[in-house]
């Protein structure tokens, strides 16, 4: 499984894709920054975060798209599935190559956050007042949380829609249809006058469970919720594979 | 070492393999042989794993590959159809995922420059395999079947694409490797079982119509009846003659000529030497005979003669071919009574008793 990841790991970056998809999230996360707090002179920084999640739907496919189906398409598959590693290890090892260079790309992003931060401690020491001044601690890590949950369960329904297809392109724009359909059915919801509609489509929505992150809370049953969908579509990946054997 | 019983493979309402037993020694190369399609390669990857049997059960140094596929895999090294290569690796990069992949533990170093001096890779060890030819292609998929050491390896189509010499030379290290691997190629390439294989498996339409070891079907085909012979005489004379006699089933004059000698082709009757008395009845006659050279048979015949066979059993009618319609086909009678041995031999390898 070690040996897969850091095979997957390297793949990012002897091919484009590991690059573009650092610099346009990098690009697009700092823009997204500036635009969202210091343009509009706040402090806020849970839009910021929930723009992200929007970025994810055209970024993480760019991530996922070729694991599977390229395999598939070049036959080395054939190479992981005669040597001996588990299936389970297979997947898990493409997972979390892929989620490694998610999540350090999130960290990074991190870097915006440094001018706020600067920004309220100039503003701070220039004021007497005894109120807090700058991003909310607890707001910017359950924001990151929720954010770094939410990628586990996009990168693992990308793997799985991979895993379904031979070619790159068709499984990008079928996890691009895909994520689209889960961030924004909370939005469409709110347009739904039916009260019993509008429960479910809350439930299923991703953006609803991350609105407690957001208020800087930790939300057991929203870490629950990306954990388990990470984990089905890990382990439905591994039956796609398993059932292509017995077919 | 490597035990299949019944093993049956359906790809929906097609059968692949269709109840194929098979039993492999330590030690044995064994050369799979079969027109496109035969199932060939569905059977390799059943062995290693890849697919699954429908039923039947394979056993691989006495473990089922379904109870432990781990296990069995550690002990396979496989070349598929199509080398199964990452080409925006190099060959170094390469080797040594594969050698972490298959989570080996010998010193990494050594086992790989073994390896690369055996496939004769170190030329292009730090070149990216997008750029090699399909030969070298080729060895590097080789090169990864034997990293770890497994004890069994399994080819598939193992010399498609290199050139004369790569041939030989894989060749050649096949049968090195048979000194302390169980190899199993498949090939198409007659000649290849004949060089390099102990054994010869032909499979037709997903059954196993011939098991014989290389050395009795080469001594059975040696044994000829057919003749090549060049006399000088009058022609209608001589084949009238040649007719005629009681120990020929069928003479023909071909149309090669040489010199004032006419060239025919003749058969005898089985087990009979004719050679001798073909001399003396020609010259009695004041014919020259100026030349006679015994035509042996080759594996190709054999092999379309058996693939022939089975192919008409199946669909139930006489395939006719202007050539076979000669006086008594020899390699025929060969084809049946190794298609009977086989018949035999499957029928007494024990039907497999699952726990199910």
């Amino acid at each position: 499984m070690f040996a897969i990841f850091k095979k997957e790991l390297r793949g990012y970056f002897t091919t484009p894709v590991g690059f573009v998809f650092v610099g346009i999230f990098l690009a697009a996360a700092s823009l997204i920054c500036a635009f969202t707090t210091i343009q509009q002179a706040s402090y806020n920084t849970s839009t910021y975060f929930q723009y992200l999640i929007f970025t994810f739907i055209v970024l993480i496919p760019l991530l996922t798209m070729r694991t599977f189906a390229e395999e598939r398409k070049t036959r080395t598959e054939q190479l992981l599935l005669t040597s001996p590693v588990s299936l389970t290890g297979m997947v898990l090892g493409k997972f979390f190559a892929a989620y490694t260079l998610f999540a350090s790309s999130v960290l990074v992003s991190c870097i915006n956050l440094f001018p706020l931060l600067a920004f309220s401690i100039s503003e701070s020491s220039a004021t007497t007042a005894d109120t807090h001044i700058g991003p909310v601690g607890g707001q910017v890590v359950g924001c990151l949380l929720g954010v770094l949950l939410i990628g586990a369960a996009f990168i693992a329904i990308g793997i799985f829609i991979s895993s379904l297809t031979e070619s790159q392109l068709s499984a990008a724009v079928v996890t691009i249809a895909t994520l689209g359909v889960m961030v924004l059915i909370g939005i469409v919801s709110s347009a739904i006058n039916s009260a019993p509609v509008r429960a479910v489509l809350d439930w299923i929505s991703v953006l609803n469970r991350y609105d407690n992150f957001a208020f800087g809370l930790f939300d057991f049953s929203a870490l629950l919720y990306y954990v388990s969908i990470a984990g089905v579509f890990v382990f439905l990946t591994v039956r796609i594979y398993d059932k292509r054997r017995w077919g | 070492m490597i035990k299949i019983d019944h093993l049956v493979k359906n790809y929906g309402a097609t059968c692949a393999v269709d109840d194929i037993s098979l039993e492999i020694k330590k030690g044995e190369i064994v050369g799979f042989l079969g027109p496109n399609g035969a199932g060939k390669s569905t059977t390799m990857n059943i062995l290693t794993g890849y697919l699954s049997s429908t039923a039947g059960r394979v056993m691989i140094d006495g473990i089922n590959v379904l109870d432990d596929p781990l296990a069995v895999k550690s002990r396979i090294g496989y070349l598929p159809e199509q080398p199964p290569l990452y080409l925006d690796m190099t060959v170094e990069e390469y080797l040594i995922f594969v050698y972490n992949l298959k989570g080996c533990t010998m010193n990494r170093t050594k086992h790989l420059e073994e390896i690369c001096e055996v496939v004769k890779l170190t030329d292009v060890y730090k070149r990216l395999i997008r750029n090699l030819s399909k030969g070298f292609r080729q060895r590097v998929g080789i090169a990864q079947a034997l990293i770890g050491n497994p004890p069994v390896v399994i080819f598939d189509e193992p010399t498609v694409g290199l050139d004369p010499k790569q041939i030989i030379e894989i060749r050649n290290l096949i049968r090195t490797l048979g000194r302390d691997h169980t190899v199993i190629l498949s090939t198409h390439i007659l000649q290849e079982v004949q060089a390099v294989c102990d054994r010869i498996v032909i499979i037709n339409k997903g059954k196993i119509v011939a098991d014989e070891l290389t050395e009795n079907i080469n001594r059975i085909a040696a044994n000829s009846f057919r003749y090549q012979a060049t006399i000088c005489g009058p022609q209608k004379e001589v084949l009238a003659m040649l007719r005629a006699r009681a120990d020929v089933t069928y003479a023909e004059v071909l149309s090669a000529r040489d010199g004032d000698a006419y060239i025919y082709h003749i058969e005898s009757t089985k087990g009979v030497d004719i050679r001798k008395s073909l001399f003396f009845a020609l010259s009695a006659k004041g014919w020259a005979l100026i030349g006679l050279e015994m035509l042996g048979m080759s594996l190709e015949d054999i092999f379309i003669s058996v693939v022939d066979k089975t192919d008409e059993a199946a669909t139930g009618k006489k395939t006719v071919k202007g050539k076979r319609t000669r006086g008594q086909s020899p390699e025929r009678d060969l084809a049946q009574s190794i298609l009977d041995a086989t018949a035999e031999k499957q029928k007494s390898i024990a039907p497999y008793e699952g726990e199910e």
